[in-house]
């Protein structure tokens, strides 16, 4: 239900009565294709939303290219709708969707849970004159840039200046706009992504333009996600880049160019000015707009900044039972936590109503398929004018009668659209009357609609794999607009092409694999206890394996979070939950020995306590967390008074007289990562340090704290607590990498102190601090079996050795490997609030998967012709799935694909010498057909 | 279907048919949605056909790979526009390089004939390691690539055409060198190896090389 919204949520958790309001579109959705044809007759322009307002779009429009569902909607600047004049729309839609006489309705449901996605607002830099923002024209917003960029924005991808449509080559970007600050109007809270962002557009910028000078000015550079780092160094070296560490504001605007003059200031120049032909605003995330209606409707209660209360060990509940939340309205969130929170706010739903779980599912049957493979190929041919998208264009009728000709034709006919419910039903039907075996839709992409039309061969008892589609509208008619003769000869030849594969298309089977309705989870810290605890709570048995005596992981030596919560009470909770449910089975001391078996099926091999079992499992969790570097420098075990992060934290938890007594406490940050050996930031020690400092402040107000830092990195919420440890005078002394501090053992005033030798950026002088304790911020690092859990679970890693997801933005939780899924710090360092978070949402995608009877695998998988198999092995190493191996034959070591594992990508078939390997539905010699028919006036 | 599924035979059966240009559409390097990242194999192998073109006399210009993604519409508008205008500007196949039909065809055969072999070759020695545009572009523009084509490709693919050639009948050095554009010390050394492998022999009586 799009274009609807929420007016309240009555009743409780199980039991909501929800009342919407659906606001008039306009356009009846059920009928509109999304052709756009009432695109081009629309007379009424006005700025596109969607493109930030830049460009101009009409009345009647799809909101952006790739909208779901793809369909017009009729803004209020409509003829009609204002002033009752014009109709054209309604006159030249020839699906009959335009309805202006539509109303609000108000429509009531019953749904059990709510989860609340609202996302966030960007930051309006119009709030403050100081941005120059709305009346410097050469001064835009991120997203004002994003669009852009676009290939879809308001100038089809060519970056232009507002002031004289030029291409800007000084671009100058300005990090933590309405972040990071306490003044009115701004937030106190880091936004977390804009630093990424703007090296992404930089990077673009350059693609764009090779020749442009991109100058970022920005404050610490937060590079805290996964990768994010190696991102920013990418960014940093590309030529004509150069990113400058200091506050700026915009100064002036030159009248005569319209260029933009920033002010700033530099340790070695102080003030001084820079003249671009852009500036880039990098705006951060505010609540969405209109947060405390929300708040009140859906009876939850927001944060002191506007975003949804959470609880800090369960990041998706909100204050109401029932009413869960994910993404940025929880907080200023990157896509791979917007997607993990995603699924699970998903999974706490299904937590809350697994007791009804399928009650409303319904399966459907198909008839029996027919055996076409003696047949020779009898194929119909449907041409779509998908309205007047195709048919305005392409001469339809011609390109059926030319169809009719094509060798192994039998029918050809057209259609007004072919997705239609009837037309659907009249390629079915004629499918059948006509003795059918293969089917060619000349119509649209088939990323779309194939599903559709697969669907429409099964009902007429066809193989779905006999389906083929012509895309004779994106590939032809969108972008021939104007060559009608030349676009129906086109489309000709894409049909004559389709025609010619279709004859070699085989009828392939969808496989369903039994689905075994238990989970493994490796690991038995956080992550692996919030995963198990979810899974069994949704009545499937857990298998959870832990390698140490007790269950806890790191979390056994954290006291508290940055926040405040009792990690020691919450983990003993946990921990007890995971003993009294009869269906998580631990096993401690544990080790695995041998993993096989794919997707549904695995069969995992585990010693335990001296004793060998054997567990079968549907789904498989790995949640090994990570380990803490040994620091190898700064007297680190040589000197008692130095230790980690994590050893302060017991040391202060402990209350140990000699640290929460000591004068001065130095803490030193990245050591062990940001540095050649481990290229990546371990995301947790800045907080880690703040939180130190401050339980530490609390209990001796007196103690001198310097933190030396590289980038503070308490991004999102923690910035406020990096701004209370600063205003208790906790000090932070920034260092360069290639000017580490040095540590030295020394006696000041007769007592023996450790003497931290570092250098002020801002003085530009050497500082001498003689501390009691040291505290390093050592890395965390990939756990020491990573390696050895990697290999058998068949799962690859990432550059820095944390595990490899499968999609890093897309798929933060799930391998490339089906059945296999990830959380916590075994994917990357996080924060136990980020962790829980991910391990919700690992056990999202494991009820997906074991809430089903079975799996479907492709039909459209790689198969080796062993007569053909040379034994080169050329094919197995092209695999990145793992799907191929060496079998034992008759006929000597052969290739043998898994079909479960293949994903049908074929990189393998143009890798094998012989042709032994065989990508199924795309052959050779149906893709060979093709190239011979692109051209038929040779052959 | 993935981009590095387009193999070397499909684009070799595209100029066999006499079509002037074949352009590759790929996804975005680095933004593979799978672990596969099978672009770079359709980059390498570009590379790779790009050098046979040179080899065998045709203007490499005519392969061309494109990386965009699915919402970059206008983009393979302008790349395909950009390539046609490209393709028309370097007229026919064959005839704008000097090629007649036949020798062209000739030549196409022979690279068709090594296909096997040069996916192989492929495999141990002409594949880059770091995936990265940089890295390939490198690679491929390197002497040590050049070096590597020459001594496991190029003079396989002279030999080839020349066995071609003979099919037809015997020849002389220099008019096989004459009808292949090669340089006669360079024929002669392929011939030398050719009667050593006993594919050619050479006729005393006419002067000239035979199959065997």
């Amino acid at each position: 239900m799009t274009f609807t919204e929420v007016d309240g949520v009555e009743g409780e958790a199980g039991d909501f009565n929800v009342t919407l309001t659906k606001k008039p579109r306009y356009i009846i959705e059920d009928k509109c294709t999304g052709c756009t044809t009432c695109l081009k007759y629309c007379p009424v322009e006005y700025p596109d939303q969607f493109n930030q307002e830049i460009s101009k779009n009409k009345a009647v429009h799809v909101y952006f290219s790739q909208a779901i569902p793809l369909v017009a909607y009729i803004d209020e600047s409509c003829l009609y709708l204002k002033e009752k004049k014009c109709l054209i729309c309604e006159s030249v839609c020839q699906a009959g969707a335009i309805d202006l006489k539509q109303t609000k309705k108000k429509i009531e449901i019953n749904v059990a849970a709510v989860i609340l996605s609202s996302g966030i607002e960007p930051y309006d830099p119009k709030v403050k004159d100081e941005y120059g923002y709305g009346k410097m024209q050469n001064v835009v917003t991120s997203m004002d840039y994003e669009r852009l960029l676009s290939s879809t924005g308001p100038y089809s991808g060519v970056v232009l200046r507002g002031s004289d449509k030029k291409h800007p080559k000084k671009i100058a970007w300005i990090q933590c706009v309405g972040s990071r600050r306490v003044t009115p109007g701004d937030n106190s809270y880091c936004s977390g992504v804009c630093c990424t962002y703007t090296q992404k557009q930089v990077i673009l910028t350059k693609d764009h333009e090779a020749g442009a000078e991109c100058t970022i000015f920005h404050n610490d550079i937060r590079s805290h996600g996964k990768d994010f780092e190696r991102y920013f160094q990418r960014a940093e070296q590309l030529p004509g880049v150069e990113f400058i560490r200091s506050y700026a504001s915009i100064a002036r605007e030159i009248p005569e160019s319209r260029n933009v003059v920033v002010r700033y200031a530099t340790a070695d120049d102080g003030v001084k000015e820079k003249e671009f032909d852009m500036v880039v605003l990098s705006v951060g995330l505010n609540p969405p707009a209109d947060n405390k209606k929300l708040a009140d409707k859906f009876g939850i209660e927001l944060d002191s900044h506007g975003f949804c209360k959470t609880k800090h060990s369960n990041p998706m509940a909100t204050t109401r039972h029932g009413v869960f939340v994910s993404g940025a309205f929880q907080g200023p969130t990157d896509i791979p936590e917007s997607v993990f929170t995603a699924s699970g706010a998903g999974v706490q739903c299904g937590e809350l109503l697994d007791y009804r779980r399928g009650n409303l599912a319904k399966e459907r049957i198909y008839p029996p398929e027919r055996d076409v493979s003696e047949e020779n190929p009898r194929i119909g041919v449907f041409v779509c004018h998908c309205g007047a998208n195709i048919s305005s264009v392409v001469n339809v009728p011609s390109a059926v009668d030319y169809a009719l000709t094509l060798p192994n034709v039998v029918y050809a006919q057209q259609q007004l659209f072919s997705c239609a419910t009837n037309s659907a039903k009249e390629i079915t039907d004629l499918a059948k009357e006509k003795g059918l075996n293969r089917v060619v839709i000349a119509a649209c992409s088939p990323r779309t609609l194939e599903p559709l039309f697969r669907d429409t061969l099964r009902e007429a008892g066809l193989n779905q794999y006999y389906c083929e589609m012509a895309n004779i509208r994106e590939h032809c008619s969108w972008v021939h607009s104007k060559q009608k003769d030349e676009a129906t000869a086109k489309a000709k030849d894409i049909i004559r092409m389709s025609v010619a594969r279709a004859c070699y298309l085989a009828p392939l089977q969808e496989f369903d694999l039994p689905v075994n309705k238990a989970a493994l989870v490796v690991g038995g810290g956080i992550a692996g206890l919030t995963c198990a605890l979810s899974i069994a709570n949704q009545g499937h048995e857990v298998y959870l394996v832990e390698k140490d005596k007790y269950l806890g992981g790191t979390a056994r030596r954290i006291y508290s979070t940055l926040e405040g919560m009792d990690v020691q009470a919450y983990l003993k909770d946990m921990i007890r939950a995971v003993y009294k449910n009869p269906l998580i089975h631990v096993f401690h001391e544990a080790a695995i020995t041998d993993v096989s078996g794919y997707v549904g099926n695995f069969v995992t091999t585990v010693v335990t306590e001296g004793r060998v079992k054997e567990i079968k499992h549907g789904a498989s969790v790995i949640a090994i967390g990570a380990d803490v570097h040994k620091p190898a420098e700064y007297l680190y075990g040589e000197d008692d008074r130095v230790m980690t992060h994590l050893e302060l934290e017991e040391s202060i938890a402990k209350g140990d007289e000699n640290v929460i007594n000591a004068e001065c406490l130095v803490m030193i940050q990245c050591v062990g990562c940001r540095n050649n050996d481990r290229n990546y930031c371990s995301r947790v020690c800045c907080s880690h340090a703040v939180k130190n400092a401050l339980r530490l402040k609390e209990k001796n107000p007196a103690m001198d704290i310097h933190v030396l830092f590289r980038d503070m990195r308490t991004y999102g919420l923690r910035e406020d607590f990096y701004r209370e440890a600063s205003e208790k005078n906790v000090k932070f002394i920034r260092y360069e990498p290639e000017d580490k501090p040095l540590v030295e053992a020394a006696v000041a005033e007769g007592k023996p102190v450790l003497r931290v030798t570092v250098t002020d950026p801002i003085l530009g002088v050497k500082l001498a601090i003689d501390a009691d304790i040291l505290s390093l911020a050592a890395a965390v690092i990939p756990s020491a079996s990573t390696m050895e859990v990697a290999g058998l679970f068949k799962v690859t890693l990432s550059p820095d050795d944390f595990f490899k997801e499968a999609h890093v933005k897309l798929k933060p939780v799930e391998f490339a490997a089906d059945g296999v899924y990830l959380c916590g710090m075994a994917h990357y360092p996080k924060h136990i609030t980020e962790t829980i978070s991910q391990a919700y949402g690992a056990a999202g995608r494991v009820l997906t998967l074991l809430s089903k009877d079975t799996v479907v695998a492709s039909g459209s998988v790689c198969e080796v012709t062993d007569d053909d198999c040379v034994s080169c092995g050329a094919c197995i190493t092209a695999c990145t799935y793992g799907a191929i191996a060496f079998r034992d034959t008759p006929n000597g070591r052969k290739a043998w694909v898994n079909p479960i594992l293949c994903k049908g990508d074929g990189v393998c078939n143009a890798k094998c010498p012989t042709n032994a390997i065989v990508l199924k539905h795309f052959t050779d010699d149906a893709l060979m057909s093709q190239i011979d028919a692109a051209m038929p006036s040779f052959n | 279907m993935c981009s590095g599924r387009v193999d070397l035979k499909f684009i070799l059966r595209a100029f066999l048919n006499g079509l002037d240009g074949v352009l590759i559409g790929a996804c975005k390097l680095n933004e593979c949605n799978y672990v596969t990242h099978g672009n770079y194999d359709a980059l390498g192998n570009t590379y790779l056909f790009k050098k046979i073109m040179e080899r065998i006399g045709l203007n490499p210009e005519r392969l061309r790979i494109e990386f965009m993604s699915g919402a970059d519409g206008n983009l393979l508008a302008e790349v395909t526009n950009d390539f046609v205008k490209q393709v028309k500007a370097l007229g026919p196949l064959g005839k704008s390089e000097g090629l007649d039909e036949k020798s062209l065809k000739s030549k196409l055969e022979a690279v068709n004939k090594l296909v096997p072999y040069i996916k192989l070759v492929e495999r141990e020695r002409l594949r880059v390691p770091v995936k990265s545009k940089e890295a390939y572009h490198q690679f491929f523009n390197g002497d040590e690539a050049n070096r590597l084509f020459d001594e496991l490709i190029g003079d396989k693919l002279s030999i080839s055409q020349i066995l071609l050639l003979l099919r037809e009948s015997p020849l002389s050095t220099g008019k096989i060198s004459e009808m292949l554009g090669l340089n006669p010390s360079e024929v002669s050394k392929h011939m030398n190896s050719s009667s050593r492998h006993g594919f050619v022999r050479y006729d005393e009586s006419q002067k000239c090389y035979a199959l065997a």
